[in-house]
């Protein structure tokens, strides 16, 4: 295949959203190309636009928008073609893979009938040889013990499993172009690394071209050979990938590039008063059992830990999904039930209940991952964020409880205005502020961070991660910072947990942990995590 | 996942109610059914004082009239009634004759003619007003005049020869009236109960659902018939009846809401913050429940008003001379074949009702479904 010739391009590409609020314009006229056989990152924060432009090249657009513009693909423009010609390229010679591998797979078949239905109809097979090429192509993404996982249905997989049959999907009419839809975001950094290099792979054996949909810059150096920078709707700058990354021309991609956090902090004196202690604390889930069940499925998300809270210390728990570390957070403010020592300063909390933690509770913060989830969507961001202090400080008026509102805004750099508006009328970032303000209002001593940036743009987490810091600084916060994420724990903590299965594998200051870690597990986390060498060259 | 900021908006925010509303106002056939159920609602509370007839009064002359725009008794229709009241009077017609809205009859008779058979005159549904105009010497002959009763049936009249119109509206007060507060009495009991069962969770939320399913398995039918047969039939039955009955689905909707809603990050949020149990109920439970509480409300009343037609269909629900839809449909359609109209009439502003109450119902599904923003 002659590497230098174009097969899809994009031109003067526009796309438009019919709203309440009239109409709004998501992608506003731009061009792009892709060379056969190329990695091409289409790279932007969430409401650039970045993955309309796909969306509406391949016709899977909401019922309210729409595409105008040419999508030339050898030839034809995808815009105008009827249905069941756009069926002809749709998923035969540009196929597509998405971020969330649980809900593309139907939960009702086998992985070996999605498998094979797709390659009798487009390729006109018999059932058994059919079956031979699902073999085949889920060799070719390593899922281990191909036969046995023919028969497996999608939950029995893991998401890193998920996304390798959905890349074996994507292949199984050898396709000219493979647009991965942000097709790691939703997989832990191991897997992650893993599922990329399956990619770079795939590509020098098959020769297709790739079009990278990603917010994550660290994968685009490791991947792309061209990029597009893209930021409300328009490509800001397009080049090389390596050009780009070392002499970047647009001030929009220089702010990309410069986001990641920064910084260190530095711990404690030794002679800090421990805060928060728990010691061998174990969290024990029961799974099935009852009456006619059998025997219950013990559990144990938390196995034995003990940690120290100084005040103003940030301890970084770092681990992947399932290791425990949300749930040792919330074992530690009794939120759940959990065995083992608890106590907050001289006070022993192992065994309070519900109407002893209440006193406490404002003491004791907690900020969740999810800023969609954890705000409630009837309530005024003002009535959000005083809420608690109807619990604990119900002598307040409300003029009081408003100008407290409006201090807290401020605090956390939101304008006060905000506190008569509704959580859905912000973005991620502000949410996420308004959550930390729900938590600030009431001036705890701990908080408990659970993820607070993972959800959020680079960007926006470089902002968090800084107003984080300030807020510590300014009132002496310690801070159990929960994360998956290296690069903000290494910014955030002076001290690091790797859990790993319930169990701590390291612990230790982050300065050694960063620089020379011990545990295999911790190495792997480091690998994943700050390595930038090509996954072309290396593979 | 695009998450488009439109323009920015003005400092007042707009609350997912207000959202939901603008949504709905898009939806043209919601918006006209909401309008058509208001302006049926307005006919059925003010019709019966506005329209002539009372939905109780039996016009024995016009029994079975089909509807009609013009004024009753017809022209050809007026020497009929005439002959019809003379001759309860025991004289004979010797001439009559009409001038404008009057007519003037001569009678005569054997013996003389008491000034008190005006009355069988006035007795008579088409004439009013009557007068002794003079009277010969001898008392023998006399003539009277009347006037004639101007009558508009515009949906005809029933077998009894009442109003249909009268009657449709009354109908529907009833009907609407047993949709509306049976659809409460049953939205309220069934919130507050699947409310608990879904906060309190665990073996409380068990047996509270199985008493659910217990209720469920009850034939309705043999139950409400134990009610008339202790209780006899009764207005306020109606609504104790269907009532028991319907809140069952409200109460496992509602319930498994409240599951939802309790593992949501913002109820944890809450916890975290120390809010108690009645807070997270009043603050973050209900105000999150009420969207799909409202949504099955309006789908709710339609079948209340289909279940009280049904039982007074069968005989058990309200009884004559109030009337419903149901009971008006019933006799209709005993009728069909010689006065369809008193099918008809009834037949269309039950359907259309329900109709417009269905849309409505699947307007705000729309307008309060966050997934399909």
């Amino acid at each position: 295949m002659d590497a230098s010739e174009t097969i899809l391009s994009v031109k003067d590409l526009r796309v438009r959203f019919r709203t309440l609020d009239g109409v709004v314009e998501a992608v506003k006229g731009i061009n792009i190309h892709v060379n056969a056989g190329e990695t091409v990152a289409v790279v932007g924060e969430s409401g650039s636009g970045k993955s309309q432009t796909m969306m509406a090249a391949m016709s899977l657009l909401a019922s309210n928008g729409e595409a105008t513009g040419v999508v030339d693909y050898r030839g034809r423009n995808l815009l105008t073609l009827s249905k069941s010609e756009l069926n002809q390229v749709r998923g035969r010679r540009i196929s597509m893979i998405f971020q969330e591998p649980m809900t593309s797979l139907d939960p009702l078949y086998s992985i070996g009938n999605q498998l094979i239905e797709p390659i009798r109809r487009h390729r006109g097979l018999g059932a058994a040889q059919a079956r031979e090429e699902a073999l085949k192509l889920l060799r070719l993404v390593y899922i281990p013990d191909p036969e046995r996982r023919m028969k497996s249905y999608p939950h029995e997989l893991s998401g890193g499993q998920r996304q390798r049959v959905m890349i074996a999907m994507a292949l199984a009419n050898d396709p000219d172009i493979l647009i991965a839809d942000e097709p790691t975001t939703a997989l832990d950094l191991t897997i992650q690394a893993q599922i990329l290099m399956l990619l770079a792979e795939l590509q020098r054996k098959l020769g297709m071209a790739i079009v990278f949909i990603t917010h994550d810059l660290g994968i685009v150096r490791r991947l792309a050979d061209r990029v597009y920078v893209m930021r409300y709707g328009e490509v800001v700058e397009e080049g090389e990938a390596e050009a780009i990354f070392v002499n970047p021309q647009h001030a929009y991609t220089k702010m990309l590039l410069a986001a990641e956090p920064t910084g260190i902090k530095a711990p404690p004196p030794p002679n800090a008063p421990v805060l928060l202690e728990g010691r061998n604390v174990e969290v024990t889930f029961k799974i099935g059992g009852g009456f006619l069940a059998g025997e219950p499925l013990i559990l144990r998300a938390v196995d034995h830990i003990s940690i120290r809270l100084k005040r103003n210390q940030t301890i970084g728990i770092v681990g992947e999904s399932g290791s425990g570390k949300s749930t040792l957070g919330r074992a530690l403010l009794r939120l759940l039930p959990s065995d083992g020592l608890i106590r907050f300063g001289d006070r022993d909390i192992s065994a309070a209940d519900r109407q002893a933690m209440r006193p406490l509770r404002r003491e004791l913060q907690l900020v969740f991952q999810d800023p969609f989830g954890s705000l409630s969507p009837r309530m005024t961001v003002g009535q959000v964020i005083t809420e608690g202090l109807l619990v604990h400080e119900p002598i307040l008026s409300g003029r009081q409880r408003d100008l407290r509102a409006v201090e807290a805004l401020r605090e956390v750099g939101l304008d006060p205005n905000a506190r008569n508006r509704y959580p859905h009328e912000f973005s991620g970032g502000q949410r996420q502020r308004i959550a930390i303000a729900r938590a600030m209002i009431l001036k705890p001593k701990v908080v408990v961070l659970d993820e607070p940036t993972s959800a959020l743009d680079r960007s926006v987490q470089k902002q968090i991660v800084e107003l984080l810091r300030k807020l510590q600084a300014d009132h002496e916060l310690s801070y159990l910072f929960i994360s998956h994420d290296l690069a903000v724990v290494r910014a955030m903590a002076d001290y690091i947990i790797v859990m790993k299965q319930g169990k701590i594998v390291e612990e230790g200051p982050t300065e050694a942990i960063f620089s020379n870690p011990q545990a295999t597990y911790t190495q792997t986390l480091m690998a994943a995590a700050i390595d930038v060498t090509r996954f072309r060259l290396s593979a | 996942m695009t998450d488009i900021v439109a323009t920015a908006p003005a400092v007042v925010g707009r609350s997912l109610w207000g959202d939901a509303w603008a949504r709905l106002k898009a939806n043209r056939a919601a918006m006209f059914s909401l309008y058509y159920l208001a302006f049926i609602a307005i006919l059925s509370v003010f019709g019966p004082s506005l329209v002539p007839h009372r939905y109780t009064t039996i016009y024995a002359d016009y029994v079975r009239m089909p509807p009609s725009l013009s004024a009753y008794p017809k022209p050809d229709k007026i020497e009929t009634a005439l002959n019809e009241a003379i001759k309860r009077m025991r004289v004979d017609i010797k001439q009559w004759r009409q001038e404008d809205n009057r007519i003037f009859v001569t009678v005569t008779s054997h013996k003389p003619i008491d000034d008190r058979n005006v009355r069988y005159l006035d007795r008579s549904d088409a004439f009013d007003n009557t007068k002794i105009e003079s009277k010969s010497a001898d008392g023998l002959e006399a003539v009277m005049s009347a006037s004639i009763r101007q009558q508009y049936f515009l949906f005809g009249t029933d077998n009894t020869g009442r109003d249909l119109l009268s009657r449709t509206l009354m109908a529907g007060r009833i009907s609407l009236a047993i949709g509306l507060l049976a659809g409460v009495v049953a939205g309220v009991i069934g919130v507050l109960y699947g409310a608990a069962a879904g906060l309190a969770g665990g073996k409380v939320d068990e047996v509270m659902m199985r008493i659910v399913d217990v209720l469920y398995s009850l034939p309705f039918i043999f139950f409400v018939i134990m009610l008339v047969v202790f209780f006899g039939r009764n207005f306020v039955l109606m609504f104790l009846a269907v009532g028991a009955v319907l809140w069952l689905d409200m109460a496992r909707i509602v319930r498994g809401q409240a599951l939802s809603i309790r593992r949501q990050e913002y109820v944890q949020a809450a916890e975290a913050m120390g809010v108690g149990q009645r807070g997270i109920l009043i603050r973050h439970v209900i105000p999150n429940l009420l969207g799909p509480v409202v949504i099955y409300m309006t789908l709710l009343v339609p079948q209340v008003i289909i279940l009280e037609s049904f039982l007074s269909f069968l005989g058990l629900g309200v009884q004559e001379p109030m009337t419903s839809w149901g009971v008006l449909i019933s006799t209709g359609s005993k009728n069909i074949g010689t006065a369809n109209w008193l099918l008809l009439f009834p037949a269309f502003f039950l359907v259309s009702t329900l109709f417009a109450l269905n849309f409505v119902g699947d307007g705000l599904r729309d307008a309060l479904d966050p997934r399909d923003r």
